[in-house]
């Protein structure tokens, strides 16, 4: 029988919860990382046992940490206690919490500014590690989303970073605006039938797209409108929360804006809004069903100014058409004095049969679903707030 | 040796106790004692001060002899008796709730 494992950030360390594949009964183990925040852990698609975790603190700043055994161990990728972190020559090495912006001539972009909150420009300052993706082909690989938003590749499994100085340095970077998170990039997502496509997220830039691997980007925000720019439709400043994309239909995006949620069925040039009969449209995340790419999941909040879900109920919204037309599912969750809210990088599914949905909440806990949404359970109650799940369905 | 104290988190990821000791030739600045930490304990580069400009994270201070040497010169002398082990340098998270 398969085996669930889910990885759990939240402000205060990790947690990973285990299961066999009927869901029922869960190990708990943690915190790992204790009194860090821990924004995103992911595993690699190619070997489950490598898992990546970012760790980072207001007092200490970013670490990262990996996993070869499936999270029974940790360490800090790069120079081990005891080798010189100097090279013969002199030179400092490069180590794996440096994420430096590439500022040289012959590969990197100046230090160019964005907007602040304010509307003045400001230099690019490296902040943290929102989202960690490992490729989809190479344990060895992985890309770190990183406020102020930028993109980083590691191909020797989290050592050593490097800029992909073509998205911030593109040319619209001075149009970029920081969301009351901070101006982060969260969503990165490989396009399995595609090895040079890949699509990011800004909050607050928008959507950006490149078929280069890396070397160049273009924005995708066509058909996106948002009042909280001068141009409500303009090439980019959208505050986009999350992105997902089902692996079977690549093309087809699913987008949760800051209010909206939007589709594009031609790979972002173009997109339209599926909000449908949603009691409200704002929220953070999306996520579609593993084996039935057009049912799709939502947990609308009730406004940018009240960070919590609608009525005191907390509900999941399930369209499986693809948008437009939604139910509510709320079987198993907390329906009256409920004030929580579930952050952009806080929903994730499993790969088994019947495929169960999983989120946690500013309020700690974590649901599982494993009738794709029917109803629902409390795998822990008292997390400390969570900021990010992802699922490993092992066999 | 130099007597160094640093915080609860660092201490679990360098796996130390409360007190570290460094081994630090002349002259002994808050400069020095950071590159030896930094180079015995390669898990702490970037957790103190900044891996690019060097800056001292803001969050934290350094103490010594009773006084806040945060701001004095990373390259200045410290008080003899820190150079001599008599008393700790102090690594300290500011309190800042959380």
């Amino acid at each position: 029988m398969s085996k669930i494992r889910v990885l759990v950030g939240t402000r205060k360390g990790a947690f990973i919860l285990s299961s066999d594949g009927k869901r029922e009964k869960w190990d708990v183990s943690g915190p790992h990382f204790a009194g860090w925040e821990i924004y995103h852990m992911k595993g690699s698609p190619v070997d489950p046992n490598r898992i990546y975790v970012s760790q980072t603190s207001g007092w200490f700043g970013q670490l990262i940490q990996r996993s070869d055994d499936g999270g029974k161990t940790w360490h800090q990728p790069g120079t081990p206690a005891g080798e010189s972190t100097k090279t013969p020559d002199g030179m400092p090495k490069s180590e794996s919490n440096k994420f430096a912006y590439d500022t040289t001539p012959a590969t990197g972009k100046p230090l160019t500014t964005h907007q602040f909150y304010d509307g003045t420009q400001r230099p690019w300052e490296f902040k943290r590690v929102w989202h960690l993706e490992p490729s989809l082909t190479d344990p060895e690989t992985v890309y770190a989303g990183v406020e102020d938003a930028a993109i980083f590749r590691s191909t020797d499994g989290a050592r050593n970073w490097q800029e992909l100085t073509g998205l911030r340095g593109h040319g619209t970077g001075p149009q970029w605006q920081p969301g009351a998170g901070g101006m982060c990039l969260h969503t990165i997502i490989q396009d399995p039938g595609n090895p040079l496509r890949m699509y990011i997220a800004i909050s607050a830039a928008g959507a950006f797209r490149t078929d280069d691997s890396g070397e160049t980007w273009k924005p995708i925000n066509r058909g996106l409108h948002s009042q909280y720019i001068p141009d409500p439709n303009a090439e980019v400043g959208h505050c986009v929360h999350h992105i997902a994309m089902h692996p079977s239909q690549p093309d087809v995006l699913f987008m949760q804006k800051h209010w909206d949620v939007m589709r594009s069925d031609n790979a972002g040039d173009s997109w339209t809004e599926v909000s449908g009969n949603l009691p409200t449209d704002f929220g953070f995340v999306i996520d579609v069903h593993a084996n039935e790419p057009d049912t799709i999941y939502v947990v609308p909040i009730k406004s940018d100014s009240e960070h919590f879900v609608p009525d005191g109920k907390l509900r999941v919204y399930r369209s499986r058409t693809g948008g437009n037309e939604w139910e509510a599912l709320s079987k198993g969750l907390p329906q009256s004095n409920c004030y929580v809210n579930v952050l952009r990088d806080a929903m994730a599914v499993d790969q088994l049969d019947k495929c169960g949905i999983y989120f946690g909440t500013s309020g700690g806990q974590v649901y599982v679903s494993p009738d794709a949404g029917d109803s629902w359970n409390a795998i822990v109650h008292n997390l400390p707030a969570v900021l990010s799940v992802e699922v490993q369905t092992l066999p | 040796m130099i007597r160094l104290i640093i915080p609860q988190h660092l201490r679990i990821l360098a796996h130390v106790g409360s007190e570290v000791s460094l081994d630090i030739g002349a002259p002994v600045t808050t400069c020095a004692i950071l590159d030896a930490l930094e180079e015995q304990y390669p898990m702490l580069r970037g957790t103190i001060r900044d891996q690019v400009t060097h800056a001292r994270r803001p969050f934290l201070r350094f103490f010594a002899c009773e006084v806040d040497l945060s701001h004095e010169s990373p390259d200045a002398p410290l008080p003899e008796s820190v150079a001599i082990g008599k008393e700790p340098f102090l690594i300290i998270a500011a309190i800042a709730g959380g």
